[in-house]
């Protein structure tokens, strides 16, 4: 296992070298970098100890969206006239401190031994180890897929979403896989603009055209 | 019979020309995306709902009842030639109808599972017909306290009887409840979570959150974990079934919508139990049993058709009472939404035209299933050799595609992207899925309903507590909730019977 299987949700990365740190909610990839280098047997049993708890990174982003809810309950203004008893902040005061309970019983349940159990499915092989490196990619080129449709239009990134997701899960048919992208991509969008009535932009391709 | 009159007339709108070709269309577009590994019914369901946009609500709900169809058959076939299903539901198709296939009888074992589905789901749709008028002119008069009981009900049975830790279930429905929080209040406008940001403020469109959960979250999931070596499919001929197959055949084919029906119309949740139980039924009453678990064609009539009744069932507390109680029915009901039509007891009566063509298109889409799908399947096995990359870029490519359809704005694909990441880690730590997608339907209804009731009662929380039917549902939730306090110590007292030093082991969930 090279990489942490600690999801992008909720990395947990050690935040001193003693004891066993609370993992920290942040959003993002695992980074390999750390204060991880030196291999100090105590850290090395800090590291597995954490493996095996990476689940207590659930409870720390359950953890803060509780707090993220409740904050935006308390700052909420409310001198906009409330119609009846329940105001718009009572719901979301029950969720947030909902949260920060399940937060607190996840971790006591996880600290207990608990585990959830990793889906399983048709393609998935849970023997392997978890390949991060194709999730971020996959996340690049979504991304990046986003950004383009609106100056390029759906055609083209589209496309380069199809090759690209292509490509990151491991086709390497150079000459086939943008072929493909390029097919599916204007047989949808004319599927989609013209036969079926749902709106996609054209981009300057269309104009082109 | 007002009903078989309102069922004609639903004939009527689904019969015509062009409602035919759309339910067509579903039909094979369902069973050609159900078909595919690796994507279930609810994916199949999610990712097929923006190719009705485009329609008028009553031409969109015909084709989609015969994408669900299509979708709830295709996966079958994937179980059965792949020995690989796809979700719980199809577990049983594959006990008995992959070996079959091994012994080249997988023609037979996909014939019994399609008129398996067919029987099942004419039966279950006949069931929806006689059951669902009445349910709903019984809900009719039911109030806000009484639909908020109903949805508390819905969480607690999504949370509790699902799944096989409550406090995951929890967890998700919360992260599913905070998600329908962002946006406008309802009631008086107030901004929540929405940190300044126009688009946020008309909140998160739940066919975003379904796709995102569903598909993003699944294919990036898989995307972690694919597996190299993908299992060959077996190639299969026309299906048909000989005179000795039917008459082991005929008798699972009915039995099976009398196991799956009741389980759908309760919300106890999906197809796993009663395919289950109506394998073990059929297994306790066949002369053949000794080919059970190597291929028995009444392992695969009867449980079949016990998942296509179900789904019928799942059915009649969707339209009747607005209540999902599995992943395709959540699906479908943010499907409603999507047209500004709320699902329940007033339904029927302010709807009778798109419901009633929706039910008949249900008959019309199990016939065009059965007639398409037979001659059909050597295509559709054809489709399970799809390589895996380009099945998981295309399911990215049509999840983009249904987000961007929604509303037109890139920004809903990176609330897409952040909602699959979401599903991803859920799928890691095994929180189910489908607490939250619940959370994000019911959740603003709930709580709209919640501030009525309180507001009729001027904020005595007994106006929670006032009716009957209220107090029964609760008495409910609280038998479902003392359950496992009454049934895991029994459990737990027969595993100790049998093996003396096995104790309770790891604490698996709260």
């Amino acid at each position: 296992m090279t990489t942490e299987p600690t999801g992008p949700t909720g990395p947990a990365e050690p935040t001193g070298p003693t004891g066993p740190a609370e993992p920290t909610g942040r959003t993002g990839p695992a980074e390999p970098t750390g204060p991880t280098q030196e291999p100090a047997p105590k850290q090395d049993t800090t590291r597995s100890w954490l493996r095996d708890h990476s689940e207590l990174g659930v409870c720390a982003l359950l953890l803060a969206i509780g707090a993220l809810v409740l904050t935006d309950a308390l700052t909420m203004s409310v001198d906009i006239a409330q119609r009846g008893p329940i105001g718009p902040r009572t719901v979301p005061f029950v969720v947030g401190s909902a949260l920060l309970l399940v937060a607190v019983l996840l971790a006591v349940d996880v600290l207990r031994g608990g585990r959830g159990e990793a889906e399983g499915g048709e393609d998935v092989d849970l023997d392997e180890p978890a390949d991060w490196r194709t999730v971020l990619l996959l996340s690049g080129v979504f991304l990046a897929a986003a950004v383009l449709i609106g100056p390029l239009g759906f055609p083209i990134a589209g496309a380069l979403l199809f090759w690209g997701s292509a490509y990151a899960l491991g086709s390497r048919h150079h000459d086939r896989d943008p072929l493909i992208a390029a097919v599916l991509s204007l047989a949808t969008y004319f599927l989609f603009d013209n036969l079926l009535g749902v709106p996609l932009p054209g981009g300057p391709l269309m104009g082109v055209i | 019979m007002d009903s078989l009159n309102s069922l004609i007339d639903g004939f009527g709108t689904a019969l015509t020309p062009a409602n035919l070709l759309w339910a067509a269309l579903g039909v094979l577009l369902g069973t050609a995306i159900g078909v595919l590994p690796g994507i279930g019914p609810a994916m199949a369901v999610a990712l097929l709902l923006p190719v009705t946009y485009g329609l008028d609500p009553t031409g969109a709900f015909i084709m989609f009842a015969g994408i669900y169809c299509g979708a709830m058959f295709g996966g079958s076939t994937t179980s059965i030639l792949l020995n690989t299903p796809g979700e719980s539901a199809a577990v049983v198709a594959a006990i008995e109808g992959n070996p079959m296939a091994k012994a080249g009888r997988g023609a037979q074992a996909l014939a019994a599972a399609a008129i398996g589905h067919f029987a099942g789901g004419m039966i279950g749709t006949i069931l929806l017909v006689v059951l669902a008028p009445t349910v709903a002119s019984l809900a009719v008069g039911i109030g806000a306290p009484d639909y908020f009981a109903i949805m508390v009900l819905a969480f607690i049975a999504v949370t509790s009887v699902l799944g096989a830790s409550r406090i995951r279930g929890l967890a998700s429905l919360l992260i599913g409840l905070t998600i329908g929080l962002v946006g406008l209040d309802q009631m008086t406008g107030q901004q929540r979570l929405t940190f300044g940001s126009l688009q946020l403020a008309d909140g998160v469109d739940v066919v975003i959150v379904a796709v995102g959960l569903f598909a993003i979250g699944e294919a990036l999931w898989v995307a972690a974990h694919l597996r190299r070596t993908t299992g060959e499919a077996i190639p299969v001929g026309r299906p048909w079934l000989g005179r000795d197959d039917l008459r082991r055949t005929w008798k699972p084919w009915l039995r099976g919508p009398l196991i799956g029906f009741p389980f759908g119309a309760i919300p106890a949740g999906g197809a796993e139990i009663p395919t289950f139980l109506s394998y073990v039924t059929e297994k306790r009453l066949s002369k053949h049993r000794g080919q059970f678990g190597k291929g028995a064609i009444e392992g695969v009539a009867g449980p079949e058709s016990a998942a296509s009744a179900s789904a019928a069932g799942t059915l009649v507390s969707m339209l009747t009472l607005g209540l999902p109680t599995t992943a395709v029915a959540a699906v479908m009901l943010a499907a409603f939404q999507q047209y500004g039509i709320q699902p329940g007891p007033l339904l029927f009566e302010r709807e009778p035209e798109l419901v009633w063509g929706l039910i008949a298109s249900l008959f019309v889409g199990m016939v065009l299933l059965l007639t398409l799908n037979l001659p059909l399947a050597p295509v559709w096995a054809k489709l399970l050799r799809i390589p895996r990359p380009y099945l998981y870029a295309g399911i990215l490519f049509f999840a983009a595609v249904g987000a961007y359809a929604v509303g037109g704005e890139a920004l809903d694909l990176v609330v897409l992207l952040v909602i699959g990441l979401i599903g991803l880690g859920m799928r890691r730590y095994g929180l189910p899925v489908l607490p939250a997608v619940i959370g994000v339907i019911l959740g603003p209804a709930a709580e709209q309903q919640l501030r009525r009731a309180l507001q009729i009662s001027d904020g005595g929380v007994t106006g929670l507590v006032n009716t009957p039917f209220s107090v029964t549902v609760y008495a409910i939730v609280v038998l479902i909730l003392a359950w496992p306090l009454v049934y895991r110590p029994a459990v737990v007292r027969r595993r100790g019977g049998r093996k003396e030093s096995d104790g309770t082991g790891t604490v698996s969930g709260g």
